[in-house]
């Protein structure tokens, strides 16, 4: 299977000389998650910013759907890798909600048709009925970002781009966040995932690639990265509370690494019941 | 004399904003004791931030609305002064630090606030020195502030507000912009600074830090007090909790559910090693 994202060999450095990142390598295939996990500064929005062409690589080369991102237009990717801010404010300015959600379609080039089924597609998963007419400065924060997040799910590109999603959040919020990953994923989208939210990870367990100082350091999935001490302390990282809980836990299988508590629940009781089926036996 | 009052005492405390139908804080009443560290949590749009800003006056003197009850800091009341007069007793420090920076240097950041309260410039050097020390940013004096990483940005806010030799430090969610590491940088200032007789306020979404760092948690919903007490009191509360949409520390919720599911009654604790000795003694008795 071709990747969609493919990163060869990519370094890139600001005109000041400093190099932000340094001989990537990354392959990035269809209908996957996958989370971009680094300290401050340490390469992960630089790389991201790549996959829509906003940055171009110094060094390698990058292709999305097959596209050079070096020849290709911005406009053009930019249909194909929709990138959520951090702070919505950034990408929202026009007055009403339903022309927010316009916005995007308009600037591709839609004819008026298409635009109004992806803008009602989007209106309908976002539940956003009620709040067309509103202006989105009205709106709460994590209504706003739901607004941002619904104008890049009506272009419907290929691949989501989602920074920080869940800074500021609440409890609610970032249940919302982790319920939209898996619905962005079930309509056949590629999401990738800026974050330091290492419980949202968890709640994942999908691919996690670690930058440190410009370099990748490690890409595997999440329970696998979370359990391999060398990186996570390299990266300044810490893995959910629940797993520092199970690795004092000598009756839990301790081959596994726990990222939630819904996992550690499911195993005492698999544990519980191997215990009883072999005391009955005896 | 200080008598008997404590670090914070707040009565009464109704406050609502212009052109609103609800008021964003309803019948708010707690203290705080000095050299306590209290946590607020709740959901977005509780109240929290406005609530912290009644504490130095922030509310209602400069962000305005009608304002019932009373706010004491060290038995004075906050709103016969101003909040430039109180800035010397509460140290303020937002969520994103590069709105709280503006100087070109490290150590001209920390001077800025001093120098606006009318520190002699003898005395500010000392002051400079130590505020920087407590923070651990000692060597990144001619640094731009620009230059820093998130969690050291935001040590750099603490340290300009520290300078200012405030009683009282109020935190509005420190720490959501910075990487783990960062993160514990923050936690660790706010740590020993309780551990020199600070008072503190920090407002977080992370109950894991918030447990483990804070003496009292105040639970704020809808503009009210749902909650206040220790932080093992009031994260064992956990259908409460949920009721309000909000969750307990991932070992309490294993705990929790532990004992649903097995119907049993084991303590819940907030505090990892507790919650595992609780989890292997009672998986013993299954």
């Amino acid at each position: 299977m071709e990747p969609y994202i493919s990163v060869m060999n990519v370094s890139h450095v600001y005109s000041n000389g400093v190099t932000a990142i340094k001989d990537v390598n990354l392959d990035i295939y269809d209908n996957e998650v996958v989370a971009i996990l680094g300290s401050n500064g340490s390469g992960k929005t630089t790389l991201v910013k790549h996959f829509n062409g906003l940055l171009k690589p110094t060094k390698g080369k990058i292709t999305i759907g097959g596209l050079s991102t070096k020849k290709e237009r911005i406009s053009k990717l930019s249909s194909l890798v929709g990138y959520v801010f951090q702070n919505p404010n950034h990408q929202t300015f026009l007055p009403k909600v339903s022309q927010e959600l316009e916005y995007g379609c308009k600037n591709l080039n839609m004819s008026e048709e298409e635009i109004e089924e992806r803008v009602n597609k989007a209106i309908e998963l976002f539940e956003l009925e009620d709040y067309l007419d509103e202006n989105p400065f009205d709106l709460n924060s994590s209504q706003r970002k739901e607004v941002a997040m619904a104008s890049i799910m009506a272009i419907s590109p290929q691949v989501i781009v989602l920074d920080e999603p869940t800074t500021g959040q609440d409890h609610k919020g970032c249940e919302r966040i982790l319920h939209l990953v898996r619905m962005f994923r079930q309509h056949g989208h590629i999401v990738v995932l800026i974050t330091h939210d290492m419980n949202l990870i968890g709640e994942l367990n999908c691919r996690t690639v670690v930058m440190h100082q410009s370099e990748k350091v490690a890409d595997d999935q999440a329970d696998v990265v979370f359990a391999d001490k060398g990186i996570m302390e390299l990266a300044g990282l810490q893995p959910p509370q629940i797993t520092s809980l199970t690795n004092k836990l000598p009756f839990l299988n301790n081959n596994k690494t726990y990222l939630t508590v819904e996992s550690v629940l499911q195993s005492i009781k698999c544990n519980h019941k191997e215990e009883v089926k072999i005391a009955t036996r005896t | 004399m200080l008598n008997n009052r404590k670090a914070i005492e707040v009565y009464g405390l109704n406050f609502q904003y212009p052109d609103t139908k609800e008021s964003a804080l309803k019948d708010i009443n707690f203290s705080v004791d000095y050299g306590e560290i209290l946590g607020i949590i709740g959901p977005t749009g509780a109240g929290k931030s406005t609530l912290a800003m009644c504490i130095n006056g922030l509310v209602p003197q400069v962000i305005q609305g009608d304002l019932v009850g009373e706010v004491f800091v060290k038995g004075m009341d906050v709103n016969e002064g101003n909040v430039a007069k109180m800035s010397e007793h509460v140290g303020f420090v937002f969520q994103e630090p590069e709105n709280q920076l503006s100087q070109m240097t490290v150590e001209e950041e920390v001077a800025f606030g001093i120098g606006n309260l009318g520190v002699p410039r003898e005395q500010m050097e000392g002051r400079i020195k130590d505020a920087l020390k407590q923070v651990g940013l000692t060597g990144f004096e001619k640094r731009s502030p620009l230059a820093l990483s998130g969690g050291q940005q935001q040590r750099l806010a603490i340290a300009s507000v520290l300078a200012m030799n405030p009683t009282i430090l109020i935190m509005d969610e420190p720490t959501s912009m910075l990487d783990p590491k960062g993160k514990n940088e923050v936690y660790d200032v706010l740590k020993s600074l309780k551990e020199r007789g600070m008072t503190g306020i920090i407002i977080d979404h992370e109950v894991e830090r918030i447990a483990e760092y804070c003496d009292k948690v105040l639970v704020l919903s809808e503009g009210q007090i749902q909650m206040f007490g220790p932080p093992n009191e009031v994260f064992s509360k956990i259908e409460h909790l949920h009721q309000l949409t909000m969750h307990a520390p991932q070992v309490t919720e294993c705990l929790h559910q532990f004992n649903e599911q097995f119907n049993k009654d084991v303590k819940l604790s907030t505090n990892v090693e507790e919650s595992a000795r609780f989890l292997e003694n009672a998986y013993k008795s299954i």
